[in-house]
């Protein structure tokens, strides 16, 4: 059983230590915002941040996590009014929506990193992240507009 | 399209829709009817503001729903709920179909809910939400409920101050005469218990007055849940005891396991039973692939135990499907003559006295759906009771499929709609529900079943694989005047129904029977394929192949020709007419998406008009620089046109990147003109995905490809960087039509013909790679 701190809160993950990240959060947290898409890292749905940082969680077991600060869609804004989150509404981004909190949180974590990316960064750095509706459009914008305000 | 194929095996061809008339209710009559006493604010001009038409949805399984009771309700504090009964997955039905039942009826967006209604079509009216035809089939009845309310508050309201309801006005989200004044809320329970109008004698918005009804200004309904991760799609769904289920399905359909070894699995903490289920083999309609399930306590240990299982797969009849030996026979087949589904004039003449014939063949590989959102669903069977919880496109026949599989009677069946990570016909078939259904059944606990990314390339309902041949004749003056298009590829009949190895109606409904050139002998042929793997409909269907054969055919065709592509393609579809099926030797059977024809016939004006839009836009015929070019491509389908220009530039190491892209669209009336923009970006990058990289391929009758590493998708770094959609305007007396699927099939060949411009390489084979 793994102590993580998810979210500002402390959580006893009651599964063996080499539990992936990402069904720990889903089956034992009960945080079904982060979701399963590949189980491979080729994806990003299941991205979230490790200590500030974005990590994909299926990549990554709750073992290895002991000790650091996760944080997921859930916890990124108290409000869900991060500068990300309300960029994305503005740009209407989402169709089916599945992929988005990964969306998201790598965008959220891009900007962390470099507040003020160029397209091209952009581009690059939002490209683990698949969405198969092809809202990619709407996301690099979004990012933009969570960057710049315009 | 599940009640097509159900149909198609019931019963055989004949499928002209009955003559049905409707009468036309004018503005004129509204004033002359029982409507006039009401002085509602929605009365504008003289225009004809509704008047009612005839869509398929009336030959839907249990048809449309007018009452507003059943999708309507409004509370004391001015609430506003709202039913919406079609399953969200992307292309914001869910949003669009309550928001023009809210304009039309006075309600504020702002006191909107929405609910989503179980799997119950006998109440709310067909709800298999697939074929683009949300808004087609259900926007009248929207309008019609929305209008029923207001006038059912307006009466509510006359009673209440005692004046003539003429003298009652309807606001938004407020009833007013005079000095009188009441929010809908105050009102709500006296309106609801007031008879419902008949159609003629209510009065509709003037287009003038619509708030959201084609303005684009209503934000999806979920959004905010999306962006807080708080969206429940079915794996989301967690129940009280519930354990997880993650299955090895045969690799190749119908193999049996002749032995398995457990012992690693169990050793897997958490795995607490390990299970066969019966293998069934196609066709099988929906009925899971079988195989052994391994069942734990949460996802994690599912996973880990199934890929620790050691299974001995025994032989299966499609052992010998390899696809490079099956596409040589394919293309084989095409150069046959095929069965012939639509002669007009004579093609063998044309051809035996041709001055020139051209000809090519045009290929797809299989493709599997990939939504983000593998299949999941959770089902719960206790006390001769079954609950479902699920992302399914068609809730009631999954309700019915359940029934069926587990012996009980379709009232003791619940089937609740989450959200859908995406379905694009995937989700259509309900193989995965039936599994988590049978395992509870068995279990006595509440199951989910999780698919992993490789089950769903290696084991889902495939786009079929295909060889498109067309063929040209020409005469002395180099006009085109014989046709000759053979399509071979295996049918989705073969997962209903005994494989004949030909296409039935609805497939060659798709880009096939209906090629809408203006040419004199045409011979539209079909030729044997059997199937080896389960066949499914992918979002736009055949249309994607035939689209890809025949807009690419038109671009090699104006090129051998000397000609420009578009006057070229212009000259091809020829006058302004509406085609007329049964004097141009279309099958008896043909299917118009299960429109009544005259209602949504085939415009060769509407196809012109949006290829000259988009070629407009682009700016077909300018000059590009060098590794650049445009490409076009127009197709109808779904009763819409959608004509695409692209701009490709293809880079020095021969990377296909695409600057931008123009999509023109005439869906009829556009009610919600972001969400169809949203449908054509979507369909630009799904399209350079299948383009550029979709194809699962078979050994030995395997899958071969397993996820997103050899099975990839278009992302952000390489993507239809600007799409650029022009909505041609139309009144709501042009029938809107839907746009979830019609936006893919006009991509891939406007690329390929955009790099033939770039390059000089002409690509006949979908995909193609990143790289050419």
């Amino acid at each position: 059983m793994a102590m993580v701190s998810i979210n500002g809160e402390d959580r006893a993950l009651d599964g063996p230590d080499d539990t992936v990240l990402l069904w720990g959060l889903r089956d034992m947290a009960g945080l079904t915002g982060t979701k399963y898409g590949c189980g491979t890292g080729l994806c990003g749905a299941c991205t979230v941040h490790v200590d500030g940082k974005a990590v994909k969680s299926c990549q990554i077991t709750v073992g290895e996590v002991a000790g650091s600060s996760v944080t997921t869609i859930e916890g990124l804004d108290a409000n869900g009014d991060h500068p990300v989150q309300v960029a994305w509404r503005e740009a209407n981004v989402p169709q089916c929506g599945f992929c988005q909190s990964g969306q998201i949180m790598q965008a959220a974590s891009l900007l962390a990193e470099n507040p003020r990316p160029t397209d091209e960064q952009i581009l690059q750095g939002m490209s683990d992240n698949i969405c198969r509706c092809g809202c990619y459009e709407r996301i690099v914008s979004a990012v933009r507009l969570a960057a710049t305000g315009a | 399209m599940l009640h097509m194929m159900e149909h198609a095996i019931a019963s055989a061809p004949a499928r002209k829709a009955p003559g049905l008339t409707f009468a036309k209710v004018s503005r004129r009559n509204f004033l002359q009817g029982s409507a006039a006493v009401f002085a509602v604010a929605a009365f504008a001009s003289e225009a004809d503001a509704f008047a009612r038409y005839k869509t398929g949805g009336d030959f839907m399984p249990h048809g449309l729903r007018y009452d507003p009771h059943l999708f309507v309700s409004i509370d004391a504090d001015g609430t506003v709920t709202l039913v919406a009964h079609r399953s969200e997955m992307g292309t914001g039905s869910r949003t669009s179909l309550p928001m023009v039942l809210a304009d039309e009826m006075g309600a504020d967006w702002s006191m909107v809910e929405i609910v989503q209604a179980p799997g119950d079509e006998p109440k709310y009216g067909n709800q298999d939400t697939d074929g683009s035809r949300s808004l087609r089939h259900h926007i009248q009845s929207m309008r019609q409920m929305g209008a029923s309310v207001r006038h059912m508050l307006a009466s509510a309201a006359a009673k209440k101050w005692g004046v003539d309801a003429s003298a009652v006005t309807v606001g938004v989200h407020e009833v007013s005469a005079g000095s009188n004044k009441a929010g809908f809320g105050e009102l709500a329970a006296d309106a609801m218990n007031e008879a419902v109008p008949a159609f003629e004698d209510l009065s509709f918005r003037d287009e003038s007055q619509f708030r959201y009804i084609g303005k684009g200004n209503v934000p999806i309904t979920d959004l905010h849940d999306i962006t807080t991760g708080k969206a429940m799609y079915g794996a989301d769904v967690m129940v009280d005891g519930m354990k997880v289920a993650v299955i090895a399905r045969p690799p190749v359909v119908g193999a049996r396991p002749v032995s398995y070894d457990a012992s690693d699995a169990w050793n897997v903490p958490g795995v607490e039973h390990i299970m066969g289920l019966p293998i069934s083999m196609p066709p099988a309609k929906f009925a899971p692939l079988g195989g052994i399930a391994v069942v734990a306590s949460n996802t994690d240990a599912a996973i880990k135990g199934r890929d620790a299982l050691r299974i001995e797969w025994g032989p299966s009849p499609h052992d010998s499907y390899n696809s490079d030996a099956y596409m040589a026979a394919m293309r084989e087949e095409s150069r046959k003559p095929g069965k012939v589904f639509r002669a007009e004039g004579d093609a063998a003449a044309a051809f035996a006295g041709a001055a020139k014939v051209f000809g090519q063949e045009y290929t797809q590989a299989h493709m599997a759906h990939a939504a983000m959102e593998p299949p999941a669903a959770v089902v719960s069977v206790a006390n001769g009771k079954a609950e479902v919880w699920a992302p399914v496109q068609s809730p009631y026949g999954t309700r019915g499929d359940v029934a069926g599989a587990l012996g009980m009677d379709i009232a003791d069946v619940t089937v609740n709609v989450t959200l859908l990570g995406g379905g694009f016909g995937r989700k259509s078939k309900c193989d995965f529900v039936l599994e988590a259904a049978l395992l509870s059944q068995k279990l006595g606990t509440p199951v989910k079943v999780q698919w992993t990314r490789e089950d769903d390339i290696q084991n889902g309902f495939n786009h079929t694989v295909s060889c498109e041949r067309v063929e040209v004749a020409m005469d002395a003056g180099n006009k085109v005047v014989g046709w000759r298009h053979n399509s071979v590829a295996p049918s989705i009949l073969s997962t209903f129904a005994p494989d004949s190895g030909h296409q039935f109606f609805i497939e060659s409904g798709m880009g096939h029977v209906d090629i809408p050139f203006e040419i004199p002998n045409l011979s539209v042929e079909n030729g044997k394929a059997m199937a080896h793997a389960r066949i499914g409909w992918f979002r736009s269907v055949s249309n994607i192949p035939r689209a890809w054969a025949v807009q690419s055919f038109v671009s090699e065709l104006a090129h051998e020709m000397g000609r420009d592509e578009l006057e070229m393609q212009l000259e091809l579809i020829g006058s302004d007419r509406k085609l007329d099926p049964p004097s141009q030797g279309f099958p008896d059977n043909f299917w118009d998406y299960g429109e009544v024809y005259d209602e949504y016939p085939i415009d060769t004006m509407r196809l012109k008009n949006v290829l000259k839009l988009a070629a407009e836009k682009g700016g077909w015929g300018r000059a590009m620089p060098k590794g650049e070019g445009l490409g076009l491509a127009v197709h109808r389908s779904f009763v819409t046109y959608v004509a695409a220009c692209a701009h490709v530039k293809v880079m020095d190491d021969g990377r296909v990147t695409v600057p931008e892209i123009h999509m023109a669209v005439d869906c009829g009336f556009a009610a919600n003109p972001e969400r169809i923009r949203s449908q054509m970006e979507g369909a630009a990058v799904q399209g350079m995905t299948l383009a550029l990289h979709s194809a699962v391929t078979y050994e030995n009758g395997a899958a071969v490809q397993s996820n997103y590493h050899d099975y990839q998708m278009v992302r952000s770094d390489n993507f239809p960087n600007r799409v650029h959609t022009h909505v041609v305007p139309h009144p709501f007396s042009v029938h809107a039509s839907g746009v979830g699927e019609p936006g893919v099939p006009p991509v891939a060949p406007a690329i390929a013909n955009a790099i033939f411009h770039a390059t000089g390489k002409r690509i006949r084979d979908i995909p193609f790679g990143e790289f050419i």
